[in-house]
């Protein structure tokens, strides 16, 4: 399918998906959902300051740029975590530690979109949409992957934390949005009369809302269902909390609290889910963004460890799942007036997984003199966000190069980016 | 000219006896309720018909025609931070700041620090609540629904979140100062508010736009900060698209430096467009500086006048306004003729905001029947929507609250800058038509918490959705169910999700 019509066919409305309403789904369950590989991806909104996430600690440019919000080198009081002798992590993620030494944590610096507005909305928009600069493709590349996937038919094969359906899964395939606590609840459609009647009632009702109300009632049976049903692999207990001690109690963004645990034990309840989407927000550090502790530090607290709840509660399963942390653009090399940082360009994206080539921070690193900076005042892109996501699709997921052109139409990957240092 | 010809027209129709004048339409009142109203009650269709469409349009336009309810009045009451002014509320919040001790060495108590985070939260809380139940009351019961709908509009569209610290207490004098009394005034005044406004200077850091080596510059006020500069831009006049460049954005935010918040003390502070602020020239930026490609000289505070004038004058202004306006009223997609039409009356008429709307309302896309029922309801209008169908007085506006908090969409909780959409793509997701049914569910059989504890009246829910309309397969199934979920089938049908 050349592009043209590849963009007619994704932006054609869903009047003309047929649901099979009456048949009722057909589940696989059993042996290939086990085998399926999973992925996550967990989206940072608000452009999360890379440079201090992976911190360049060893060159000085880096300190003078930055002379109060900068992370001191490893060893040093607050300092970072050494990586690999030049890149250090931020100290409040060092729950996700254990990973970096398993070689499962690995991240591409200087990575991002090719198109370099610094507007939020955009930025976000393009990411999301996976063919930046290109505003009129209305669906997302999440759910072009869904759609390439072999059918299982599950109404969870696809599921987004959130009561609000995120940019980049919407499309033409199904997904079924989960509130970002997942627990069992019982509504007025678990009454047998009010199902009844409601069914009825949208019969036969061939556009968006029709097929939403089809979606709604069998994900909320099959996630109640799942989650109800006798648990006979309780996840293993949570990572070392010690790391949250250390923030001194600074409140828990509340979002953040256990999602780790309940995302992985719905992974490893329901074998037929295969793609998660979360995001979290907070992360537009203008002002005091501090540097070891502070406004930035409260948030990757609580992520790393979810994140590492999240590969622990996996267990067997973390083998074929991939995790991919991102955010929009990066942040400005130097901080501004106010003891933070602005709108930037390239950053780091997180990558974790039990079949990644990890214990690395991969990208074409140019340092941060003023000619390797974008504009003079961000770290450049060096590797497009889609040349990392395609690597992962093929590798982790298998998915053949034709089907990557549907998902990312009018882009050929340059490469394979985890050949490079 | 357009103006003065609608006007006439207007004029002309309030002339007629109104026995001369043909019973109108009810599905196009229908429409037109569903639109400038957040939905209709029970006999308002029968009210437009006997006073006519174009009188009625003309008296929401004029809200100060339509006299206030008393109901409504007694339920305000209840919230008194609602008449709270900033500088006041500022003054209180740091005397409970300090009271409990917070940089203190913590002799009373055991823990200050989370002493007094909980009672700075409680205080937030308080305030913050008043705010959120009268915005909702108001939606629900106020008979100037057009400018309601206004004020829910430009609040969107000049966005603060509620969740920013001082923001908590200060969102109510925000919308009572800088949007509710301009909603339906001029363009220029409501951006001259929401610059000045200190719930705006806060929320988007301008408080603290320093001009670097500037008299007073030190400690948090050191430097540039662009943030407001950029979305006062790409969100508030010339849109994303509207031509601005990154060079723009470090003149504009040159050019503000120095606008900040009020003070405690009142007597240092100014006031414009109804609310206090404080312009601090010794953090200002006194060089030239060229926006857009026009010179505006350092003369200091009225650069931010002069720049205001260049950005609602633009062009793009007119027209990125002009494509929310007609989305919000007519399609997601909005028609570019009549978006063209809205930005040329927007430019003529200097951004008279009843003046393009009376063009609006009187375009022929916005009475197109492709458009009738062609808008998904936010949940925001979903839940204002049952409770004015089913002709309910709750006496508690927590449930509806916390049903808007999990269907995404938290009063005055828009934790971005761009402000809830309006959009179909923006709200519906499976999950929330099931929380929808649920909520229909119980608001028909009687059993909403805070509201009337009987189920409503089902012949007049069954007139009143979608003003009666209902698809002859709607009709079948309520007809052949038990009676008592017929009212919860009309309050999650299909026809009521839309307007």
């Amino acid at each position: 399918m050349d592009r043209r019509e590849f963009l007619k066919v994704a932006t054609l409305s869903s009047l003309t998906y047929l649901f099979p309403w009456g048949r009722g789904w057909a589940f696989s369950n059993g042996k290939d959902d086990a085998d399926s590989q999973k992925l996550i991806v967990i989206f940072l909104r608000g452009a999360a300051d890379g440079l201090n996430v992976v911190a360049p600690y060893g060159d000085a440019i880096y300190h003078q740029l930055r002379p109060t919000i900068a992370l001191p080198g490893p060893g040093l009081q607050d300092g970072v975590i050494d990586l690999d002798g030049y890149f250090g992590l931020h100290p409040a993620l060092a729950a996700m530690m254990p990973f970096w030494r398993n070689k499962t944590l690995a991240f591409v610096h200087a990575s991002g979109s090719p198109d370099s507005t610094r507007s939020h909305f955009d930025a976000q928009d393009y990411m999301e949409s996976g063919v930046p600069g290109l505003k009129t493709l209305s669906s997302g590349w999440l759910n072009r992957l869904v759609s390439q996937l072999p059918s299982k038919r599950s109404p969870v094969q696809a599921i987004s934390l959130g009561p609000v359906l995120p940019r980049i899964f919407a499309g033409l395939a199904s997904v079924a949005t989960v509130p970002p606590n997942i627990t069992t609840q019982l509504m007025a459609i678990d009454r047998p009369a009010v199902a009844e009647s409601f069914k009825e009632l949208y019969q036969g009702l061939n556009n968006d809302l029709g097929k939403a109300f089809a979606e709604g009632i069998s994900a909320h049976h099959e996630i109640n269902e799942v989650l109800s049903s006798a648990d006979d692999n309780p996840p293993p207990g949570p990572m070392n909390r010690e790391e949250i001690m250390a923030n001194r109690g600074a409140p828990t963004p509340r979002k953040y609290n256990a999602f780790g645990q309940q995302l992985a034990g719905l992974f490893r309840k329901d074998p037929s889910i295969q793609i998660a989407f979360l995001d979290f927000g907070g992360w537009d550090t203008h002002v005091n963004q501090g540097a070891a502790t502070g406004q930035l530090a409260n948030h990757l607290t609580p992520l790393a460890q979810g994140l590492a709840d999240l590969v622990s509660g996996l267990g067997p399963l973390y083998k074929k799942t991939s995790i991919i942390v991102m955010s929009e653009f990066g942040r400005t090399a130097h901080e501004n007036g106010n003891g933070g940082t602005d709108h930037g360009h390239g950053n780091v994206m997180w990558l974790l997984g039990g079949q990644l080539s990890g214990g690395k921070v991969y990208g074409r690193w140019a340092g941060l003199s003023t000619n390797a900076l974008h504009e003079a005042r961000d770290l450049p892109t060096t590797t497009d966000f889609r040349a990392v996501l395609c690597q992962i699709l093929i590798d982790q997921l298998g998915v053949s190069k034709p089907a990557l052109a549907k998902i990312f139409p009018d882009f050929r990957p340059p490469g394979n980016p985890f050949l490079q240092t | 000219m357009r103006a003065c010809v609608l006007t006439m027209f207007f004029l002309f129709q309030m002339a007629l006896p109104s026995g001369a004048r043909p019973v109108e339409d009810s599905a196009r009142i229908a429409h037109l309720l569903n639109r400038i109203t957040f939905g209709m009650r029970p006999g308002d269709i029968q009210y437009v018909q006997s006073i006519g469409i174009n009188k009625f349009i003309g008296m929401q336009l004029n809200p100060a025609s339509i006299p206030e309810s008393p109901v409504l009045k007694s339920q305000l009451s209840n919230y008194p931070a609602l008449l709270r002014d900033p500088v006041d509320l500022f003054r209180e919040f740091k005397a409970i700041k300090n009271d409990t001790g917070q940089g203190n060495s913590g002799i009373h108590s055991a823990d200050p620090g989370k002493d007094s985070v909980q009672r700075i939260g409680e205080y937030f809380h308080g305030i913050g609540q008043q705010y959120v139940e009268a915005r909702l009351a108001r939606a629900i019961e106020s008979p100037r629904q057009l400018q309601e709908i206004m004020t829910d509009f430009w609040f969107n569209h000049f966005n603060v979140s509620i969740n920013k610290d001082l923001d908590h207490i200060w969102v109510g004098p925000y919308e009572r100062q800088a949007i509710r009394p301009y909603a339906l005034g001029r363009f220029r005044d409501l951006l001259g508010a929401t610059c000045h406004h200190p719930a705006m200077l806060f929320y988007l850091d301008n408080w603290q736009n320093t001009a670097p080596g500037s008299k007073a510059a030190r400690g948090r006020f050191t430097g540039l900060n662009e943030n407001y500069a950029r979305e006062l831009m790409e969100l508030h006049t010339l849109g994303v698209d509207g031509g601005y460049t990154q060079k723009d954005v470090i003149e504009l935010a040159r050019i503000l430096t120095g606008l900040g918040l009020p003070l405690p003390q009142a007597s240092r502070n100014q006031v414009a467009y109804g609310t206090a602020y404080c312009f601090n020239p010794n953090r200002h930026d006194f060089t030239d500086k060229v926006l857009l490609g026009q010179v505006i000289h350092g003369s200091g505070e009225k650069e931010i006048e002069e720049a205001l004038d260049l950005l609602s004058r633009a062009p793009a202004t007119a027209h990125h306004i002009s494509y929310q306006l007609a989305q919000y009223f007519v399609a997601d997609n909005p028609p570019k003729k009549l978006v063209d039409r809205l930005a040329s009356t927007f430019q003529k008429t200097d951004g008279d905001i009843k003046v393009v709307l009376s063009v609006l309302f009187a375009s022929p896309e916005f009475w197109d029947d492709q458009y009738d029922g062609a808008k998904y309801k936010s949940p925001l209008r979903y839940v204002v929507s049952s409770i004015r169908a089913a002709d309910l007085q709750p006496h508690d506006l927590q449930p509806l609250v916390a049903f808007l908090r999990m269907q995404g969409q938290p009063v005055y909780g828009c934790l971005t800058p761009d402000g809830y959409k309006n959009t179909q793509e923006a709200w519906l997701n499976p999950d929330s038509v099931m929380r929808r049914i649920n909520f229909a569910t119980a608001t028909g059989t009687g059993k909403l918490p805070g509201a009337n504890a009987n189920p409503p009246n089902y012949l007049s829910l069954a007139g009143t959705v979608n003003g009666g309309i209902l698809s002859p397969h709607t009709q079948e199934v309520i007809a052949k169910a038990p009676p008592q979920l017929k009212c919860p089938l009309l309050l999650g049908s299909p026809e009521f999700m839309h307007y």
